[in-house]
């Protein structure tokens, strides 16, 4: 497998930019999710590093060495797509022994028996194996296209929205099982989606994009602990997080039109006089003895844990509490917020 | 004010059912929610009630009087679909007005209902805009004060957040479900988002292949779901279900592993006509202290961070079925590891491999 690098990418579709200086790079066997929403340019990043889109600037790397003159065929990546690109007509094994018939690889029969085997017994898709394509569900649609990649030994997986067209039970099953397999495999991957639940349960990095440009790029824990902006901040994370104005005076943190104020450490001394104050749900939490007060406005029972709105004057604080709760709509509720976890950027977004 | 019974409604297309025939009371003032996979009867059932689909059997009443023939707009009942039809030349306080215009009250009255239902919405600021300068959110709210305006005796929703991005979505469902509790009116609201349904319904309708598989409360549905079916389809991930043999106060389950039954379920269990039964727990009812105790033991297959908390995914045997269990984030563990654990033993449910019944617990009046 290969390492691979981004060097300043641009792209222009006419006068719209669709990348604006993207850089990153893949290590060997790295599972690496570009997240963002529709228009970031995540599907353009990746079509560029296939070779299926010429950049204006900015060059791709492969182990090192410029590859922007080589053909998609040179770079020999591997390409999984949201809509299943199966032939209908074939069996599943004819469809995952296709790539190896290619006239390039000219891989032997018995080989290509042994791959083809091994692809579908990763992918529990063995039983298949004579079925007609289009006579399979969506779920084992998308298994036979991601066998279809992982039957030849590729620089790279490219995988473009792979579990969008599945509903939400196989889309969980299947990322489970995307997971296992690029980790028991080690194989460099690409990913693009913009779910931020399957990029942070999958991911190794992730790079968030907006607006042809990388916002952020760090392991799932970091951008979700320490998001660089508010848009990476409210990207991810379910529920939101709670982002609220508020101002600093006398080492004190005051949200306007509320009664919520939070005495500052000395750490904190270097904050401006007026941010943006972020506090995940997790981090607001009831307690008898709680420091501050708040309305119950709002109770939506989720089953394995509870998020609570909890009106503190104007703005409303959303937590969440795992299990079932005993409180009532309407009734006063003491809470604490975990100082140490607070999160502060300035009124343009960027973290302080 | 609406109380809306529906007995042995059905619909069938020929000889194939959309909807097995069921009764059905929804109390005034309650949200109701219609659940289900696509294909599964609720926004038919949705449409019989508001008058948009005949049915070809049962009655249905609006408080107590038979509605079953009579056409929509006599049903006193406001739609609100997942596609905001708004009319894209008027103006939103236009669209907004048009069904009170369309019945004729004086400028007056519309005036004032206007003004109320922009304020509830938080859309005053919007009043001048037309649709298609609005984002999908605001698009939507103007959707729902066109249906709240009129004032009707209830309310029936299709999917009404189905074509949100993900992060409108999460907030209007806080902003109608606020709104509900506002106005009280009787709402009958379908999705296929188990999430949407936990955290809006007083009660839910869990439907799949025509037929109501179970009604109850969110925390009913989820802690005591009445077969397989709701087993899985409710929560993310499901329930995990697995197939064991009963023997001597135990479930063997696969590789090798003994679950101890709890007392209390020993009568139900001795009673199953077959020894095969399936042992039922939600992720949060896998206790992993430290991976290193616990009477169950599996192998890692993968594990995941979800933010403020990590799923595990474990396999009992090779090529097996693959369990899920909720842990700290702080909990990450290599694939291939074995780790230990336990069950919350009030959380466990079992199953009837053969009626796909929930098994129910004998409770003694002794």
């Amino acid at each position: 497998m290969a390492e691979i690098e981004l060097k300043n990418l641009t792209k222009h579709f006419g006068r719209v930019p669709a990348l604006d200086g993207v850089s990153f790079d893949l290590k060997d066997g790295e599972f690496f999710v570009l997240l963002g929403p529709t228009g970031a340019g995540k599907t353009t990043t990746l079509r560029v590093i296939a070779g299926l889109e010429k950049q204006d600037g900015g060059s791709v790397l492969f182990n090192g060495q410029p590859a922007d003159a080589m053909t998609p065929a040179e770079r020999d990546v591997a390409f999984v797509f949201q809509q299943y690109s199966l032939y209908p007509t074939m069996s599943v094994y004819d469809n995952l022994a296709f790539p190896l018939r290619s006239p390039l690889r000219k891989t032997p029969e018995p080989d290509i028996k042994k791959r083809v085997e091994e692809a579908a017994d990763k992918l529990r898709i063995s039983h298949l194996l004579t079925r007609k394509t289009g006579h399979l569900s969506g779920g084992e649609m998308q298994r036979v296209s991601i066998g279809r990649a992982i039957v030849r030994s590729p620089q790279i997986f490219l995988m473009d929205e792979p579990l969008s067209n599945l509903d939400a039970k196989l889309r969980e099953a299947l990322r489970v099982e995307l997971k296992h397999l690029q980790k028991t495999q080690n194989s460099t991957t690409l990913f693009v989606t913009h779910d931020q639940v399957e990029a942070l349960t999958m991911a190794d990095r992730i790079a968030v994009m907006r607006e042809g440009r990388i916002v952020q790029t760090g392991a799932p824990q970091d951008i979700y602990d320490r998001p660089a902006t508010t848009f990476v901040a409210q990207l991810v994370g379910t529920p939101r997080i709670n982002l609220l104005e508020a101002s600093i005076q006398e080492g004190t943190l005051r949200v306007p039109n509320s009664p919520l104020q939070v005495p500052l450490s000395d750490m904190d001394g270097r904050l401006p006089p007026s941010v943006l104050l972020g506090i995940r749900p997790e981090d607001v939490q009831p307690q008898s003895d709680g420091e501050f007060t708040g309305e119950v406005a709002l109770i939506e029972p989720l089953g394995v844990e509870t998020v609570l709105h909890i009106r503190v004057g104007g703005p409303t604080l959303v937590s969440i509490v795992p299990g079932m709760t005993d409180l009532k709509r309407g009734s006063s509720v003491r809470y604490g917020i975990a100082r140490d976890r607070l999160h502060f950027f300035n009124p343009e977004g960027l973290r302080l | 004010m609406a109380t809306i019974e529906l007995h042995q409604v059905e619909k069938k297309f020929g000889s194939l059912h959309a909807v097995k025939p069921f009764d059905f009371t929804i109390h005034d003032g309650e949200f109701i929610v219609l659940l289900g996979p696509s294909g599964c009867g609720k926004t038919t059932t949705l449409r019989m009630i508001a008058g948009l689909e005949t049915v070809t059997g049962g009655r249905i009443l609006l408080n107590g009087a038979d509605v079953t023939d009579k056409p929509a707009r006599q049903r006193d009942i406001a739609m609100v679909f997942q596609f905001f039809a708004l009319y894209p030349h008027m103006t939103v306080r236009e669209n907004i007005a048009f069904p009170l215009q369309a019945q004729g009250e004086k400028r007056a009255l519309i005036d004032q209902r206007v003004a109320e239902v922009v304020k509830l919405l938080n859309i005053d600021s919007l009043l001048q805009f037309r649709p298609g300068s609005l984002s999908g959110g605001d698009r939507q709210r103007v959707a729902l004060a066109r249906a709240l305006v009129r004032r009707p005796a209830a309310f029936m929703m299709d999917e009404p957040l189905g074509a949100l991005d993900a992060e409108f979505r999460e907030a209007m469902r806080a902003e109608i479900k606020r709104l509900h509790l506002a106005q009280n009116a009787t709402t009958v609201y379908v999705t296929h988002d188990q999430i949407e349904a936990m955290a809006m319904g007083d009660r839910i309708v869990v439907m799949s292949n025509a037929v109501v598989q179970q009604v109850g409360t969110p925390v009913e549905v989820y802690n005591n779901p009445s077969n397989l079916f709701v087993a899985r389809f409710m929560g993310s991930p499901g329930m995990n279900l697995v197939t064991g043999r009963y023997a001597n106060g135990a479930v063997n389950l696969p590789g090798g592993n003994q679950y101890r039954v709890p007392d209390k379920w020993k009568p139900a269990l001795s009673k199953l006509s077959d020894e095969e039964v399936i042992v039922g727990f939600r992720p949060e009812a896998a206790v992993v202290p430290d991976g290193q105790h616990g009477q169950l033991i599996a192998q890692v297959y993968a594990s995941d961070l979800h933010g403020a908390y990590s799923i595990l995914h474990l396999a009992f045997d090779e090529q097996g079925q693959i369990i899920h269990a909720r842990a700290n984030r702080e909990t990450l563990y290599p694939i291939g590891a074995s780790i230990h654990f336990d069950l919350n033993s009030d959380m466990v449910r079992f199953f009837d491999p053969g009626t796909e019944s929930a098994l129910s617990l004998e409770v003694n009046h002794g």
